[in-house]
């Protein structure tokens, strides 16, 4: 049973302080919705976690995997760029991150049809629109099989037909075992915890819409991490909010 | 048909499928007269012998590859000030024919030059300006690689093929502002022509073979350059469809 | 087909297709040389004794050019940061890629030396060791310059911090490449000892290298 968890994570990126304190505990089968106004270090958070950027503080621990590969090699990141060469036609681009990730190229074509850009095939990336191309990044999410996905923003640039397929995705992805954690600013369509980032002023999606599951909340480093699950439709609260500076 | 009809690229594509194969068989033709013409009658140079034939492939390429560059400012005049359709599609195939033809020269003049001078190259003011015009060709086709959208890159190469229509009398009164080893104009001079008929004729008749050539090669590139732009705009409708 | 090899089709393929491809290379490497005789005269016995230091010198900047978007362009489009999440150790990773600009940026320069070496008078003799130091000693150029654009990269500074970084660390190979060239042709030395010199620096480079351009990346990425 994988198990994900991170404690006293603290980030700084040039000479400011993102967010420090911040405890999180995730296993196979959920899901935690980072939420927070812009700046607050959901990206830096998923980078964290992903092993591009250093924390200046706490650990960031994985349980239940494959023991001889790192977190970064169980992991897929989606950041809000696509990774895409304009040059290269869709199965080129997708074909290129199958085969360098360590996936099965014969699931190709199966992923580009659950996604909608079988029609797509032979055309070079440049004349993809946004929600094309972001489609497009979520295929290599279904091609290349790894439990854990950190994802910055998915819902962004896709349409409502779009979101139901990623929101289709991720109820798969969890069903089978994987866990999720994805930055966002409005709801992602499946059952999530919910971890605020930022200052007090609770955002006014919090609660409403989210889906079931506690509300999960950061507490300040000094205190340890246990988790104050708040019956409040208000979220996060002045209290007990991750201090984060702007 | 009047000539603003061209500006249609379909029945610009119309019409030179009709055209083309007149034109090629009339190079075709031209090109043997000129050939026989070079081989049985112009006669060989008393000092270097068959060799000197060269010239007879050397000077037509050296006459387009500034005549082509000429054509690549017309057709910039018209993409800049006319906004003639056409006319980009005119200057982008037209460069590497351009280039093909002062390669030619250069390497039909440095073969011709090893048993003359003695090497294959010297750093003389007619040949370096040549030098310098295949450089300029091969500039202006990595502008039109190099930018994506084409009447972005038309401007840009636009612009670029008119700055350098400088090096074009350049080249042509090199030879006689600066002492060197090339030889003299022997042609377009004040006097008139220096030449004697028996080279003078084979010299025009395959200067105008190339030149029949070049209206084949850049009328079949022209058509395929529309045939690209063709394809392009289906991928963009294809990917706007299929969303 | 194993992921650096994906890699490294991947990087031949962009290679070909974006912006004049390999060609941009040797037109640069072939406008610097027709400079020169501007520059220092069309003298063709001057031209002679320096055409193996013309030939250097213009292939170490031509390859310069298309070193700086080796990484940037992955970095820009965030493929980076999926490189970086591959399961082959990234001193492999970035060894692909300076393979793959190896290939189609200094081959080409390597293949059009011998007509440069006519523009310059040079005898055959010399052109033949220009072009086999060239073609030893351009691998060292890569990866050195790798490390200028990991380190470019990691702290997100452009224009000419690359060369300005990586040149002085090509000296040595320069100098022994055009040792090696001269020596072929004239004596007192003979060509095997700054030959044999180029050639361990290339294999040190090598190795030296990816590891650096690795740790860069590392440290340097946000």
């Amino acid at each position: 049973m994988l198990r994900l968890s991170a404690t006293g994570l603290g980030c700084t990126r040039g000479s400011r302080s993102v967010f420090e304190g911040i405890n999180l505990e995730l296993s196979g089968g959920e899901a935690l919705a980072l939420v927070g106004r812009n700046g607050s270090g959901k990206s830096s958070l998923l980078r964290l976690v992903a092993g591009l950027l250093q924390p200046s503080a706490g650990r960031i621990e994985l349980a239940g995997g494959a023991p001889q590969n790192t977190l970064a090699e169980q992991a897929h990141y989606l950041g809000h760029l696509d990774a895409l060469k304009p040059s290269l036609t869709v199965a080129e681009n997708l074909g290129f991150w199958v085969r360098y990730l360590g996936g099965d190229v014969a699931v190709l074509p199966g992923s580009l049809t659950a996604l909608g850009l079988s029609g797509l095939v032979d055309l070079p990336a440049a004349y993809l629109s946004a929600g094309q191309r972001r489609r497009l990044s979520l295929a290599r999410l279904i091609v290349v099989p790894r439990p854990i996905w950190l994802l910055d923003e998915p819902t962004s640039a896709l349409d409502a037909a779009g979101q139901e397929r990623l929101a289709a995705l991720m109820r798969d992805h969890l069903a089978g075992g994987g866990l999720i954690m994805a930055a966002t600013h409005g709801p992602l369509g499946i059952e999530c915890k919910t971890l605020q980032l930022g200052r007090s002023a609770p955002s006014p999606l919090a609660g409403e819409g989210w889906g079931g599951g506690s509300e999960f909340v950061a507490s300040a480093a000094s205190q340890g991490g246990t988790p104050t699950p708040n019956p409040s439709p208000q979220g996060g609260g002045e209290r007990s909010g991750a201090r984060g500076t702007k | 048909m009047a000539l603003i009809d061209l500006a249609n690229p379909a029945r610009f594509l119309a019409l030179t499928a009709r055209i083309l194969p007149w034109l090629a068989t009339a190079t075709v033709v031209v090109f043997a007269i000129g050939l026989y013409l070079v081989w049985f009658v112009a006669p060989d140079d008393y000092q270097m012998g068959a060799v000197v034939k060269i010239m007879f492939i050397h000077v037509p390429n050296a006459w387009l590859a500034m005549g082509v560059w000429a054509v690549m400012c017309i057709a910039s005049i018209g993409t800049l000030v006319w906004r003639h359709p056409l006319a980009d599609v005119a200057a982008k195939a037209a460069a590497p024919l351009g280039a093909a033809f002062t390669f030619l020269a250069l390497l039909t003049g440095s073969l011709w030059g090893r048993p003359m001078w003695g090497t294959y190259w010297v750093w003389d003011a007619r040949l370096t300006s040549v030098l310098v015009l295949f450089l300029m060709y091969l500039g202006v086709m990595a502008l039109w690689r190099t930018v994506d959208d084409p009447s972005r890159a038309a401007r840009a190469a636009a612009i670029l093929t008119l700055v350098g229509a400088i090096n074009l009398p350049i080249i042509k009164f090199s030879v006689d502002w600066w002492n060197t080893l090339h030889q003299p104009a022997s042609l377009l001079r004040m006097g008139g022509p220096a030449i004697h008929p028996s080279i003078l004729t084979p010299l025009l008749v395959m200067a105008l073979a190339f030149l029949l050539l070049f209206f084949t090669l850049h009328l079949a590139a022209m058509r395929n350059e529309i045939l690209r732009r063709r394809v392009r705009t289906m991928w963009l409708m294809q990917a706007h469809a299929a969303s | 087909m194993t992921p650096l090899s994906a890699l490294l089709l991947r990087d031949m393929r962009l290679a070909i297709r974006v912006g004049g491809g390999a060609l941009m290379g040797v037109l640069f490497f072939l406008t610097v040389v027709t400079l020169v005789p501007f520059a220092v005269g069309p003298d063709l016995a001057q031209l002679r004794r320096i055409g193996p230091a013309i030939l250097w010198i213009g292939a170490l900047l031509a390859s310069l050019l298309t070193l700086d978007r080796l990484l940037a362009a992955d970095h820009e489009d965030g493929s980076l940061d999926l490189l970086l999440m591959g399961t082959t150790p990234l001193e492999l990773t970035v060894l692909a890629k300076a393979a793959a600009h190896w290939i189609t940026s200094c081959l080409p320069l390597v293949i059009a030396t011998p007509l440069l070496g006519l523009f310059l008078n040079l005898e055959p003799l010399a052109i033949g060791a220009v072009a086999l130091t060239l073609l030893v000693g351009t691998p060292a150029l890569t990866c050195i310059g790798l490390i200028g654009a990991a380190l470019s990269v990691a702290l997100r500074r452009g224009g000419l911090l690359l060369p300005v970084l990586v040149l002085p660390l090509t000296v040595p190979v320069l100098i022994f490449g055009v040792a090696a060239s001269n020596a072929a042709v004239a004596g007192p030395m003979s060509f095997g000892a700054p030959f044999m010199v180029l050639c361990a620096l290339t294999l040190g480079s090598l190795v030296l290298g990816p590891f650096a351009a690795a740790a860069a990346l590392r440290h340097g990425l946000e």
